[in-house]
């Protein structure tokens, strides 16, 4: 496997006046508590994961958890207080000025809650703003940031101002300004937290269409588990700045491994996260009917089927091999199963 | 005992006001103590003291260490006076090439550098003028006075009146559209009709050329102080102390530094509009969300870029409120430097008052008022005008104004040229109005005053004398019994209740600095004066606005009116009083009371209407009547802003007891006249407009900690 495209080794932001001593002090043992005796406020304590090219990385907290925080550490808006960040390969807190916004100007992305747009400028002048800071021309740059346009499906608005658009308008141009320079990597802070929920769907159906079509290195940041379970190919669940867990959606799902963690999955409708693949048995009986459904699909989609089968379903590949098998009670222990009951 | 537990604050306050009064009686007023109407302390006076300080003799009135500190600070003015000479006329001599001479000569290096400003300062006034008037100077700078003798064709010939008129019309559609157009093109004709066009354009002139040198000054200061925390704690005091200051104090030492004159006063105006362009810069930069600076940063911003791309554009309309704040602050000061030798409408005016000509001062002061209503409207529509843009329209859309300002350049040419012909009698009524030429309404002005006079002068007289008798001269003699040391324990107390120890020990040094100075019995006065104008202008500004607030036209309006009447230049305010009430105090309390009430009755609106609709909703269902709501509800929710209020009130009321010295007035005020007119007068009126701007900050600080400790109690903003 190639190298990550972004690595955190135990990165530490710790915001207060005597920080950094206070780090070295604790010796990679930091507790939030005594910390904030001292006047100093942990903000992401010893986070270390990897993300690899193409993968999106779902950060997920509540409000205070640290989250961007974290990410605004990765893209370096705020100075991590200890530890290491690379990206692809490269010391992020060992870069010059110069270097860092080189970086920022060819490889990097952001879009932001609050949309952020510069509000002197029209829609296509906000998208090629990036390009023009960069010092491509006027005209080169307004063709490009018209492809975007179209790409984001604003086409015959791009002469308006954020302030004539709609929430979920103005979000699609930081959509398209972010995605301007054809960065790797493509950071996203609560980009739909400040939608109304049919919106946000809406959208994030669109943002999934992207992301097919364009394969970036992603990390997003939300507050919202259900988000988070739909788009993640791994998500990190963050609390007082210490990643709690950090899997993929199935596997946070099935096995939460902190109690904080079990809360958030406890409402979660299982049929609706989980593919077969991730109930099926690997191993094939005898008894096996003549259905068989595909390891991708997700449970809700065939569970009517299979639950109106009497025997144990094949469940196959791409290539039509059977690859396990998925017996009916399972699907009724997987969806109704294994909850914490209210008596 | 109680009682005492459940209110200490009240009982603490009591226990303050006891020892104030108990020192207030205890301590008299020492028999040698006289208090000398219009005693200037440059002259000498037998009934002075004096004491040696550095070998420099200070002069003094008599104290008694109770009664009054002794005047340890009466040294300051004359070092200030030493040091500026010394500066001026001995400090670092240098080789300067002559031009005029062509040869070296030695000068001190500030003269030589105050010299070289006040040239160019006056070459760019020049310029302006010219283009607007007409003249020779301009072209004399880039040539000389013979080659202008050489070619007598060679004149700048000023822009005709109609051009400027249908040019400003065309300006203000632009920016705020058909009503200010109106406007504008009425305020410009009647301007030129009534003959005032000239020393209109010279005012103008001079804002044109200190607004857009102060706008640049006070932007790059507003983003130094948002980059660099230093920047910011270095300028703080010197924003304050100017805030209060009033304007009038600024212009003695300019007179030393560079003279008599426009540009003197363009230099000193920047002086004082700059601090309001720093500070609306530093509002605006920090109200620029941190999610579009970080979005700037995450395009690949340098700097430069994030500063000139992101961040002022995003913080646009702040600082074109700067811009706003500071040609009103221009436009003031532009009438008041008549005082030193400005040319303009300010001159006119002040001439006119000086003989007593109400009606030339009347029409000198609805020019300015005119322009002032102009110039604020204008900038404000400019500033609340969104972007707009202009890609998809064609040429012709896209240059529409210039094209029709071409236009109207051409056909005013053309008016003037036919002028030229048509009046045989020498004056060109198209070019330009001649001042003694327009028509004139001076004399019907008089008139109507000699009537109003003749008709009413028992009454006015009889009010006036039961003002001064009743009213007046007790409250004066009063405050003249407040011994500085009772006064230092009152507000120090005062500090200490509001804020703590912090509060408590500024108050107390800006107390000091004032009970110091030589002048402890002259600041009682500007304070008596002030507060007589506080309290009343509280009291009508209080009960108008709250009046006004219970129907939302008349709140409009009244705001609207608040918003008019402030864009006047204090002096203004003057005339009429002097009109109906001539050379008295009453005048000048009079006028501190119109000007002071201003900032009351907005203040109490704003305050009102800043009490969330959701809690007059919910007064409502609980079923309060409009009373309960106005008392229960509003007044509590609106106290702190009105508080607000009360503290621009008392700068207001400070501004215009300090300007009425021109009246005549014997407080501080009338100690800042004097050193206007004396070449030694720098230090003494720098160093009472320090103490009045001392007087204002003393309030400002009680206020301000006690809004703020009252809002975080009431959790609002």
């Amino acid at each position: 496997m190639s190298e990550p495209v972004i690595k955190c080794e135990s990165v530490y932001k710790i915001f207060g006046e005597n920080a950094e001593t206070m780090l070295k002090e604790a010796n990679g043992n930091v507790d939030a508590k005594t910390f904030q005796e001292n006047g100093c406020i942990v903000g992401v304590n010893n986070a270390s994961f990897e993300v690899s090219k193409g993968e999106m990385l779902v950060v997920m907290g509540l409000s205070g958890s640290g989250k961007s925080t974290l990410l605004r550490c990765i893209s370096r808006l705020t100075d991590a207080t200890g530890g290491k960040i690379f990206i692809e390969g490269q010391d992020l807190l060992n870069l010059n000025n110069k270097e860092l916004i080189d970086l920022r100007r060819n490889k990097m992305g952001m879009v932001f809650q609050s949309f952020a747009l510069l509000p002197h400028k029209t829609v296509v002048e906000n998208i090629a703003f990036p390009l023009q800071i960069k010092g491509i021309n006027t005209e080169d740059s307004i063709n490009k940031a018209m492809d975007m346009v179209k790409l984001v499906g604003l086409d015959g608005r791009e002469n308006y101002f954020p302030r004539e658009l709609s929430g979920g308008q103005q979000q699609r141009v930081g959509i398209a300004r972010s995605l301007a320079v054809e960065p790797d990597i493509w950071f996203l802070d609560e980009p739909f937290s400040a939608l109304d929920p049919l919106i946000r769907k809406e959208m994030q159906d669109e943002f999934l269409r992207l992301q097919e079509k364009l394969q970036k290195t992603i990390m997003f940041i939300t507050h919202d588990f259900d988000e988070a379970l739909k788009l993640a190919d791994r998500i990190a669940i963050m609390k007082d700045g210490i990643i709690e867990q950090l899997d993929t959606p199935a596997n946070i799902v099935l096995n939460p491994a902190t109690e904080y963690v079990r809360k958030f999955t406890e409402e979660v409708p299982r049929e609706k996260v989980l593919l077969i693949e991730d109930v099926m048995d690997s191993t094939t009986t005898e008894d096996i009917g003549d259905l068989k459904v595909s390891k991708d699909e997700i449970i809700e989609n065939v569970a009517e089927k299979i639950l109106t089968q009497e025997k144990t379903v094949a469940v196959i590949d791409n290539n039509n091999d059977i690859v396990g098998s998925i017996n009916p009670t399972k699907i009724i222990n997987t969806v109704f199963g294994g909850r914490k009951t209210n008596n | 005992m109680e009682l005492f537990k459940k209110y200490p604050k009240l009982f603490q306050w009591i226990f303050l006001l006891i020892v104030f009064f108990a020192l207030c009686f205890a301590i008299d007023v020492p028999e040698t103590y006289k208090f000398i109407r219009g005693q200037a302390e440059f002259v000498k006076d037998p009934n002075q003291s004096t004491f040696v300080f550095l070998g420099k003799e200070v002069r003094y009135y008599a104290f008694d260490v109770f009664w009054r500190l002794p005047p340890l600070l009466g040294w300051l003015p004359i070092w200030i006076n030493d040091s500026l000479f010394f500066l001026m006329n001995d400090w670092m001599p240098m080789e300067f090439w002559n031009e005029d001479t062509q040869e070296y000569k030695t000068r001190p290096l500030v003269l030589q550098i105050t010299r070289n400003l006040t040239a160019f300062m006056t070459f760019l006034i020049e310029l302006i003028r010219e283009i607007l008037l007409g003249g020779l100077e301009t072209i004399v700078a880039f040539t000389s006075w013979d080659w202008i003798d050489a070619n007598p064709w060679a004149e700048l010939p000023g822009l005709p009146w109609t051009i400027v008129a249908a040019g400003s019309a065309i300006l203000a559609y632009k920016l705020g559209g058909r009503g200010l157009a109106i406007f504008a093109g009425l305020a410009m004709t009647y301007i030129s009709i009534f003959g005032q066009w000239k020393p209109s354009m010279q005012t103008l002139s001079f804002i044109l050329v200190a607004a857009p040198l102060s706008f640049i000054f006070g932007l790059s200061l507003g983003i130094a102080a948002f980059k660099s925390k230093r920047v910011e704690k270095a300028l703080y005091p010197i924003l304050l102390v100017m805030q209060t200051m009033p304007q009038y104090a600024v212009l003695v030492p300019a007179l030393v530094l560079f003279g008599v004159g426009d540009h003197a006063a363009v230099i000193i105006t920047m002086i004082v509009a700059v601090p309001p362009m720093i500070l609306l810069t530093l509002l605006g930069l920090r109200a620029v969300p941190p999610e579009v600076i970080e979005a700037g940063r995450m395009s690949g911003c340098n700097n430069w870029q994030l500063m000139f791309k992101v961040l002022i554009p995003t913080a646009r309309r702040d600082i074109l409120i700067g811009v706003n704040q500071v040609i009103m602050v221009c436009f003031s000061m532009a009438v008041i430097s008549a005082f030193i030798g400005a040319k303009g409408l300010g001159f006119n005016l002040l001439l006119a008052l000086n003989q007593l000509n109400i009606g030339l001062a009347l029409e000198a002061g609805l020019c300015i008022s005119l322009i002032a209503i102009l110039l604020d409207k204008m900038s404000l529509a400019w500033a609340n005008k969104q972007v707009d843009y202009f890609g998809n329209l064609n040429f012709f859309q896209r240059n529409k104004n210039s094209l029709f300002f071409g236009i109207i350049m051409i056909v005013g040419i053309a008016l003037a040229y036919f002028g030229s012909i048509y009046f045989k009698d020498g004056y060109n009524y198209l070019f330009e109005v001649p001042h003694n030429k327009g028509i004139s309404t001076a004399d019907f002005w008089n008139k109507g005053v000699d009537w109003i006079f003749d008709t009413f002068f028992v009454y006015i007289k009889a009010f006036n004398t039961w003002l001064i008798v009743e009213v007046l001269q007790p409250m004066r003699a009063l405050y003249l019994r407040m011994p500085a040391i009772a006064t230092i324990v009152l507000v120090v107390g005062a500090g200490y209740l509001i804020g703590g120890t912090r509060s408590a020990l500024v108050v107390c040094g800006l107390t000091l600095f004032i009970a110091l100075s030589p002048w402890w019995d002259r600041a009682l006065v500007t304070t008596y004066m002030a507060t007589f104008g506080v309290i009343v202008s509280c009291i009508i500004g209080f009960t108008v606005g709250t009046l006004c607030f219970q129907n939302k036209h008349s709140t409009k309006f009244m705001l609207n009116v608040c918003d008019i009447f402030q864009t006047f230049p204090s002096f203004v305010y003057l005339i009429p009083v002097m009109m109906l009430f001539g050379i008295t105090d009453t005048s000048v309390l009079i006028a501190v009371i119109v000007y002071a009430t201003i900032p009351a009755t907005r203040y109490t609106i704003e305050g009102l209407r800043s009490v969330p609709s959701g809690l007059h909703d919910a007064a409502t269902m609980s079923g309060v009547t409009k009373f309960q709501r106005l008392f229960k509800i509003e007044f509590p929710l609106a106290f702190p802003h009105m508080m607000l209020g009360l503290n621009q009130t008392i700068v207001f009321a400070l501004f215009m007891v300090i300007i009425g010295a021109f009246i005549g007035t014997e407080d501080l005020g009338q100690y800042i006249l004097k050193a206007l007119s004396d070449k030694k007068g720098a230090g003494i009126g720098l160093t009472l407009g320090i103490c009045v701007a001392f007087i204002g900050l003393i309030f400002d600080n009680l206020i301000r900690t006690w809004v703020d400790k009252r809002k975080k109690h009431l959790g609002i903003d």
